[in-house]
């Protein structure tokens, strides 16, 4: 795997596929919604509901997969698939390393969006 | 957005997620459909019963209302089950692309969504629902409304079941000389009206037209839905048959043309109902005795100088709600004992 928040390949396939100015929009709505999804997963995580921390890891991981941020995909489905030990044991710890990877993602999706 | 026509197709994506839905919407737009979004699948539900789709698009994990209960509900839904549905998700596991498949989803694409894929698959789809359309509509033309909702609902098998029902058979009389008379394109055309009217008398009372040869038909009251008094309805829809037609010949003598005048057996008990063919070809048909009397009775009317003739299970079904005369027994064609013959006065012959 790559060390880059965002694989290039990916990113500029899918500006082939969908347009470039159409994909800084849709990076403009992912920035948008990515902090919702994040309070989201700590706020099922507090609240102890294992359903909606797997569906909004769920989420996360595809439009994380969409982009080419291959890591905070791969981070948001390990969180999907362990979120009902994670939510059990009340990990919040569990969570930091995939805040830590999307503000890093987040940057370079801004960088991209406006490059 | 332009006008829809026959060759853009109307899409629905459903997802919970923003970027995914503008992103399916976009790679829809670019291949030429008009696309619909909905975020969850209880309102893809009031929007694929409130307006027509060609095709969805389904996510499967969404809060309120998931994937799986949408394609369960669409199944179990006449108007929706045969809508495609493309289920678009990440979820991971064989199991949850086989529990898809068989709620009847027509194809599976994991997300993200390789376009060139995407494009495809809708292409096939979509031609595959244009295929099953022009089905359903060469099916409403060639059966009935109840024929057509019972192979909706139980599936097509050859092979029948034991149903009691009655089974009518109209003629028109002297058509063979009739249709010599005239060139066969007003053959065509009065052909068409007098189906029309005998279908419209039929359905009115619940029968189904099973076969149709020439001027005949052969019509069915009582499966593949059970119908209660199916003997009464198979009478009153012959005697409004009969007036209907002597209605028309007053028109048709008005222009001067021929009169036309008909025959109709009835018969009623226990026969075998079903689907007679082969898996290409075949017809919702009933056999037995019952159905040989019907026809017998129909032939005899000439004879008899009465237009309508039934069987002695069909008068007695009747109750003196109608009035007939009985006519003793009757030796039909093709079989060794008499049949007790019934005569239903129509007001047409009282007038």
């Amino acid at each position: 795997m790559s060390d880059a928040a965002i694989d290039a390949a990916t990113f500029r396939e899918l500006q082939e596929a969908a347009g470039a100015e159409f994909v800084a929009e849709l990076v403009g709505t992912f920035l948008d919604e990515a902090p919702r999804m994040t309070n989201a997963l700590a706020a099922a995580l507090a609240a102890g509901d294992a359903d909606a921390f797997r569906r909004t890891a769920h989420s996360l991981k595809s439009n994380a997969a969409t982009f080419g941020a291959l890591q905070l995909a791969a981070l948001a489905r390990e969180l999907e698939q362990r979120a009902a030990g994670v939510v059990a044991a009340g990990d919040a710890r569990a969570l930091d390393a995939l805040l830590a990877e999307h503000a890093r993602v987040a940057s370079a999706l801004a960088e991209l969006k406006d490059g | 957005m332009a006008d829809r026509t026959a060759a853009v197709a109307r899409l629905l994506i459903v997802d919970d997620n923003k970027v995914n839905r503008l992103l399916l919407a976009r790679q829809l737009e670019l291949a030429g459909h008009n696309a619909a979004v909905a975020e969850n699948g209880r309102v893809a539900l009031e929007l694929l019963r409130r307006e027509p789709f060609d095709l969805v698009l389904l996510d499967m994990e969404m809060p309120e209302m998931d994937g799986f209960q949408v394609l369960e509900q669409m199944t179990g839904d006449l108007a929706l089950r045969d809508i495609p549905v493309i289920v678009t998700t990440s979820l991971e596991g064989i199991d949850s692309t086989v529990r898809c498949i068989e709620l009847g989803a027509e194809d599976y694409l994991h997300k993200p969504v390789n376009p060139v894929l995407l494009k495809a698959r809708i292409g096939a789809s979509l031609e595959k629902k244009r295929l099953r359309d022009r089905q359903k509509e060469l099916m409403r033309r060639f059966a009935t409304p109840e024929v057509e909702r019972d192979l909706a609902t139980s599936g097509f098998a050859l092979g029948g079941k034991r149903v009691d029902a009655s089974v009518m058979f109209v003629d028109i009389r002297g058509f063979t000389t009739l249709a010599e008379s005239q060139p066969p394109e007003e053959t065509i055309e009065l052909l068409n009206t007098y189906y029309t009217l005998m279908f419209d008398a039929i359905a009115g009372h619940g029968g189904i037209v099973s076969l149709m040869i020439g001027d005949g038909l052969m019509v069915i009251f009582g499966a593949p839905a059970p119908l209660p008094g199916h003997a009464e309805a198979a009478v009153r829809a012959a005697l409004e048959m009969v007036e209907t037609m002597a209605l028309f010949s007053i028109e048709r003598e008005r222009a001067g043309k021929a009169p036309l005048a008909i025959g109709i057996g009835i018969a009623s008990g226990a026969m075998v109902a079903g689907y007679v063919g082969t898996n290409e070809r075949a017809t919702y048909t009933c056999v037995g005795d019952v159905v040989n009397v019907a026809s017998r009775l129909e032939s005899h009317t000439k004879a008899a100088k009465r237009p309508i003739l039934i069987d002695a299970a069909t008068a007695a079904a009747l109750g003196g709600r109608v009035p007939v005369e009985a006519l003793g027994p009757v030796e039909v064609k093709g079989r060794a004992a008499p049949v007790e013959a019934f005569a239903v006065a129509a007001s047409s012959e009282r007038d």
